[in-house]
């Protein structure tokens, strides 16, 4: 595999390092606990006058949607909005029920790896989702696995832990409706999408 | 009261029983009452029994009489027309909106009572008290106790509402659907307290899955996990003081329990595989998941002490999404072959798995709190419909509805007696 050929000794030294950085992270997250956040965010009428208010991104712009803030370096954006080469396929695909990458996405990423590492003003959010089949439980973890192995790639060509979020959406946002293997195909899927601050 | 009363879901049985036994309910006499009641009790009696696939209530349309005490009833009519057994009711105002309900069950062959009863009843919990009767009358023929009166909560999805995702209770009919929770993002993953007053989900509201309780009753609610990565699957532990969940925070996704009251997290599997949809033995001493560490989704089981887990399902390719019955001697789960997806039981004693349904796209079973029926979510055409089906396979009926697709179901527990 291509990606393994390029690897260097120093190469895994350093991923070593962002692993053990990250795990650090994670570690004090834990500690703090801090995900207890009681709130009364119910009014009488059932709705929700808390987060579930905030205009999120919307589905339409789940798809390869670049959103760019005022004065972002525009290298990057130019870059980013070209409609040929491999920064332009942000969605990457997989075979049913594996989070295993084609030599052809790796090839996708690592251009896409490259490119974030020489961009430090860009972050990308790893959405993974899966196709309708089997239990749904099961396939928001097979989403979040594939975004892992899409972040993984990602790392490896050197952008940095602080660039990437992966999110699983499991069965939830088909990119394509219906029970047909073609739009299984077209649902299992990593979209990446970028943000140039 | 903060839920939202919406309209209802409706039954269709779509699969009646060989064998069930015959049992008349006539309508209960409500001549005395100052006003129409708003619900037909006897209507609700008749359909809870006959979803049952146990009993068979006779058509209103073909009953010979119209009694309504025992001493108004002729046997012999009854008899002749097959009935094994027979409701006889009526409803009393004891002061204006405060109603007392009799109803008495009787043994046509033995010619006698079997059970009667009176209840105080408001018009808001009509429907409840019938389909206590419908407990009554079940647990009395039967041996089992009923669960009509017990709640479902399942997701609604609706592609122009407003919010496009609901989280919903309702009654076992489908009747009474109140909202929890209203979403432009998605819902997941519903999971009861066991003492039936709050529920514990996935919610996507700030574009990650993030895990919520909310106190039923009040509408309080608190977020109990949002770390990095997935935070799903959430499952109440028996006496309530703990959820497992997974959490992919440490790499892959793994199983934990979270301490409710002191929020401290435990990891419960390490494997670099997909470790997820736990569930707990009702001793609270075990739980089961589904993981793909032997390359194909499969049902294991691991101490809530730790230590390293065992697996349980073998047959096929694919088994998750693990329900367990009351007893914990039957497994419902979905189960893939040849990529259909239907839910299957398993015996655990045995290792017997029974294929329950005949669909291709069914998910999320969930065993009634009595044991004798699985709730499940199956797609038709574009929509998500709920079913429910006996755990010998036989009798299966559909609660759909005009609006939505509608998925994961679970089963309530049985209100404290």
């Amino acid at each position: 595999m291509k990606l393994r050929n390029r690897m260097k000794p120093w190469m895994i030294a350093g991923l070593v390092a962002i692993f053990v950085s990250a795990c650090a992270t994670t570690q004090e997250e834990m500690i703090d606990g801090a995900p207890i956040d009681d709130q009364t965010g119910m009014a009488d009428d059932g709705s929700i006058s808390g987060g579930a208010d905030a205009t999120g991104i919307s589905d339409d712009m789940a798809g390869d949607g670049t959103s760019i803030a005022d004065g972002a370096p525009i290298d990057a954006i130019a870059m980013l909005e070209q409609t040929e080469g491999a920064l332009a396929s942000r969605t990457i695909y997989f075979e049913f029920d594996s989070a295993k990458l084609s030599s052809e996405s790796i090839q996708i990423l690592e251009t896409h790896g490259s490119f974030i590492a020489g961009n430090g003003v860009v972050t990308v959010r790893l959405e993974g989702h899966a196709d309708e089949r089997g239990s749904r439980e099961y396939n928001i973890a097979l989403g979040d696995r594939r975004a892992q192995s899409v972040r993984r790639v990602l790392l490896f060509q050197g952008a940095s832990t602080d660039q990437l979020d992966t999110v699983s959406y499991g069965e939830e946002q088909p990119a394509m409706s219906g029970h047909t293997e073609e739009a299984w195909s077209k649902n299992r899927r990593v979209e990446l999408i970028y943000t140039v601050n | 009261m903060p839920l939202t009363v919406k309209a209802a879901l409706t039954i269709e049985i779509t699969g009646g029983v060989e064998g069930a036994l015959p049992i008349a309910v006539v309508p209960f006499d409500t001549s005395r009452l100052s006003s129409k009641l708003p619900v037909d009790l006897a209507e609700i009696v008749a359909s809870d029994l006959n979803r049952s696939g146990v009993l068979k209530s006779m058509s209103r349309s073909k009953l010979p009489a119209n009694p309504h005490y025992s001493n108004q009833v002729q046997y012999a009519r009854w008899r002749k027309v097959g009935q094994d057994y027979l409701v006889v009711g009526r409803v009393l105002e004891k002061s204006p909106g405060l109603y007392s309900i009799e109803f008495q069950l009787l043994d046509v062959l033995k010619q006698k009572q079997l059970l009667g009863r009176s209840m105080p009843a408001r018009k808001r919990n009509l429907r409840s008290r019938a389909h206590q009767i419908s407990d009554y009358i079940y647990e009395q023929i039967t041996g089992t106790r009923g669960a009509f009166n017990t709640r479902i909560a399942f997701v609604r999805a609706q592609k122009d509402a407003a919010r496009k995702y609901v989280l919903q209770v309702a009654d076992t009919d489908g009747f009474n659907a109140q909202n929890v929770l209203e979403s432009d993002e998605p819902i997941m993953s519903p999971s009861w307290s066991p003492d039936g007053k709050s529920l514990a989900y996935v919610s996507f509201e700030n574009e990650r899955p993030e895990i919520y309780i909310q106190h039923l009753a009040t509408a309080r609610r608190s977020k109990v996990a949002g770390f990095k990565g997935l935070n799903s699957a959430p499952s109440w532990s028996p006496n309530g003081k703990f959820l497992a969940l997974v959490l992919s925070k440490d790499g892959s996704p793994d199983i934990y329990t979270l301490n409710t009251a002191t929020k401290r997290l435990k990891r419960l599997t390490t494997h670099r595989a997909i470790d997820t949809e736990p569930v707990w033995a009702s001793d609270g001493k075990t739980i089961i998941f589904t993981s793909d560490r032997a390359g194909s989704p499969q049902l294991y089981r691991v101490n809530v002490d730790g230590g390293k887990p065992k697996r349980v399902t073998f047959e096929g390719r694919y088994n998750t999404a693990a329900s367990l019955s009351p007893d914990g001697k039957y497994i419902a789960m979905v189960h893939g072959e040849q990529g259909q997806y239907k839910i299957a039981q398993y015996e655990r004693g045995t290792g017997n798995l029974t294929v329950l349904t005949d669909s291709t796209l069914d998910e999320s079973p969930s065993f009634s709190p009595n044991g004798k029926m699985v709730l499940y979510a199956s797609t038709r055409g574009n929509r998500g419909y709920l079913y429910a089906v006996s755990i010998d396979g036989r009798a299966k009926h559909r609660l759909s509805d005009q609006a939505g697709d509608i998925r994961e179901p679970v089963w309530g527990p049985f209100e404290s007696k």
